[in-house]
């Protein structure tokens, strides 16, 4: 009798559930699948994006009220830097000790010289070029993620309440939306893809590959909520060329990707990764490497010219920084894509922090779970720039093309140009360097003028380095 | 992702290290979080490695001796204390006049003891003496393979020649600070920190 008492409610709940469901489904479709098939916006993000940071603003007054009532400084993050650096190179600090007095015949030690060095070892240790670009940068203002916050003791509980419901509605609602769509997505390219590649080869088949490609990566960007701008649509790269671009995560394909097509350049995986990478590769030429492969550089340039030889195929996608690097910076370029000679399109790419940090620190966390931390926070918000395509000029060799190409994308986006290698995040600084140190120390004791390099006010990293490059790649 | 670096330093610690060291409230809290960002093995002390992890430090030709100078003796570990004393001898001078304490003893950042500071890089068994070997350690690891070992002896020699006053072929703490009395230690020895 108890028993049937329950059944008619049990009836009634599955209805629920499944009226729901349906709604949930139809609303997804509507406003999210619909729209990234045919590329149009309702413009929900951006609404969304604003109403966030009014939050955030106030969230942040509200903490720096909290602290001034205590007489407390909130803290700020260095964003103007800790320590003001001279602008003397260090060998001309050096010198300057020597031309005070009557020129020596013989070399002179001065005793003082240590401390040039031992100050600017000191200056390194408190601030340096390279460590802070494989972090997260800091923000000035609150995104209510609790990664992010250095002011636990100023949240009131008005604060906490409202993190709260922020994480009620980033893990509870968000996340599971993100992630279905991401399924969606991902499900989609490979479905479509490989039916793509039954079709012969021709008009048709490339068209169709187009439309499948940037369908699915505008239904992966709806996965990460992310909201882009881009600007200079018309220097969007074309056939034949070589697109190069800095790079802060894997996102970074997405967001190009959902813009234009192009062929991707990659190591073969296993797993998940490698089955979406040979559904791709059945719709249109992308450039795949065994773990072999990538060694011989010779092979891969040679792939990558005749890539580019064939005008019907996509430009390709290099990000030649080689690691994710933490989009305050632009690091070393390598030089092997600048080398086969086509045109190479820039492009920058600045995420603005105060959604959710989009920097990859692969030596912290793995794929998924970085992933899975961009998907609970607020969204992607970020910037593309399509620069004008550049060339090699006559009498430019690859480095200094490169070079030329990561001074213009870091200026258009804003970030600092540095010569340092983005494989410091993992690897020690080669002993060269330090040589190249001793060597310019050595001549400066014993007075030979004959190799003496003219620095301006450059810091000593920059032009030792840069002269470096130079000789190295000869 | 992101540090809870300031929110582990309590109150009394930087009310400690500020009346220690002479760095203020604000050029403490980013030193501290400067220190937890090199921690990579988050334990809360710096080792040799996590020093060397910094590309500017490990091509200076002293970085070897300078990171030394962090540690105290015998020890692989520096605590966030230990590393803002050793900073403290690099403050400017001039900023000791806004505290001025009469008590205090010589501060951190005397002339006298950023001296201090660079005598102990050359004199590396702490005997209190500059001897012709630890002179030429330091020429050999400033010079690299540049210079011959008879010539480099030769400028070791000159040097101690000219500093030496009391005939035992080694540099004494005053003899170094009477060679170096003309120089500008405080500026040479000072980093600009900003507040």
């Amino acid at each position: 009798l108890f028993l049937s008492y329950l059944f008619p409610f049990d009836g009634l709940l599955c209805m629920l559930l499944g009226i729901s469901f349906t709604l949930w489904f139809t609303l997804l479709l509507i406003f999210i699948i619909v729209p990234a098939v045919f590329g149009v916006s309702f413009g929900i993000r951006r609404l969304y994006m604003k109403s966030l940071l009014k939050i955030f603003e106030w969230a942040t007054l509200r903490m720096e009220r909290g602290a001034r009532e205590k007489n407390q400084q909130l803290y700020k993050p260095y964003s103007n830097g800790i320590i003001a650096k001279e602008l003397v190179s260090l060998e001309q600090e050096i010198q300057e000790v020597r031309r005070s007095g009557i020129p020596a015949p013989e070399p002179e030690f001065d005793m003082s010289d240590i401390f040039s060095f031992c100050r600017r070892g000191v200056e390194s240790i408190v601030d340096d070029e390279v460590t802070k670009r494989f972090t997260a940068e800091e923000l000035e203002s609150w995104n209510l993620l609790t990664r992010s916050n250095y002011n636990f003791h100023h949240i009131s509980t008005r604060l906490t309440v409202l993190w709260g419901v922020g994480v009620l509605v980033r893990y509870a609602i968000l996340l599971p939306l993100r992630v279905t769509l991401a399924f969606t997505g991902v499900g989609l390219l490979v479905v479509l893809t490989s039916l793509i590649g039954l079709l012969p080869n021709g008009w048709v088949k490339s068209s169709l590959s187009e439309k499948a490609h940037l369908m699915c990566y505008r239904i992966c960007v709806r996965a990460l909520t992310a909201i882009i701008t881009y600007h200079d649509s018309e220097n969007k790269p074309k056939n034949g060329g070589i697109c190069v671009a800095n790079h802060t995560s894997p996102i970074d394909v997405i967001i190009l990707a959902s813009d234009g097509c192009y062929a991707m350049v990659g190591q073969v995986h296993g797993g998940l990764m490698g089955v979406i990478q040979r559904a791709m590769l059945k719709a249109c030429p992308h450039i795949w490497f065994e773990r072999s492969e990538v060694k011989d550089r010779h092979l891969v340039a040679k792939r990558l010219s005749d890539h580019v030889a064939d005008k019907t195929k996509l430009p390709i996608l290099i990000f030649p920084e080689g690691t994710c690097i933490n989009n305050t910076s632009v690091m070393m370029f390598k030089k092997g894509s600048f080398e086969i000679g086509c045109t190479v399109y820039p492009v920058a790419i600045k995420y603005d922090p105060r959604f959710g940090d989009a920097f990859w620190n692969s030596s912290k966390f793995g794929m998924v779970n970085y992933l899975l931390h961009m998907m609970s926070s607020w969204g992607v918000v970020c910037s593309v720039w399509y620069l004008p395509p550049m060339r090699r000029e006559e009498g430019e060799d690859a480095v200094q093309f490169a070079n030329r190409v990561k001074a213009a994308i870091a200026r258009k986006g804003g970030l600092a140009d540095l010569l340092w290698d983005g494989g410091l995040k993992r690897e020690k600084v080669k002993k060269v360097f330090k040589e190249e140190q001793q060597k310019m120390y050595s001549k400066v004791l014993v007075g030979t003028a004959a190799c003496f390099w003219a620095f301006t006010h450059c810091a000593l990293s920059e032009t030792i380095l840069c002269t470096l490059l130079h000789d190295k790649s000869r | 992702m992101g540090s809870r670096a300031s929110s582990l330093l309590r109150e009394e610690d930087i009310e400690e290290i500020k009346k220690e060291t002479g760095f203020s409230h604000s050029q403490i809290t980013r030193l501290y979080s400067r220190f937890h960002s090199l921690d990579k093995g988050e334990n809360g002390a710096l080792s040799r490695e996590d020093f060397q992890r910094i590309p500017e430090l490990a091509i200076n030709p002293l970085g070897d001796r300078i990171i030394n100078a962090f540690f105290p003796e015998g020890e692989d570990q520096v605590n966030f204390r230990g590393f803002m004393r050793t900073l403290a001898h690099f403050r400017p001078v001039e900023d000791n006049e806004k505290n001025k304490d009469p008590n205090s003893g010589e501060p951190l950042n005397s002339r006298n003891n950023k001296l201090l500071f660079a005598f102990r890089l050359y004199d590396l068994d702490r005997d209190d003496k500059i001897s012709r070997d630890e002179l030429l350690q330091v020429l050999r690891m400033m010079v690299g393979v540049n210079i011959s070992d008879e010539q480099l002896g030769s400028i070791a020699d000159r040097t101690i020649q000219e500093a030496d006053t009391n005939g035992d072929m080694s540099i004494s703490f005053s003899e170094f600070i009477k060679v170096l009395e003309k120089v500008d230690v405080e500026q040479k020895m000072s980093i600009r920190f900003l507040h």
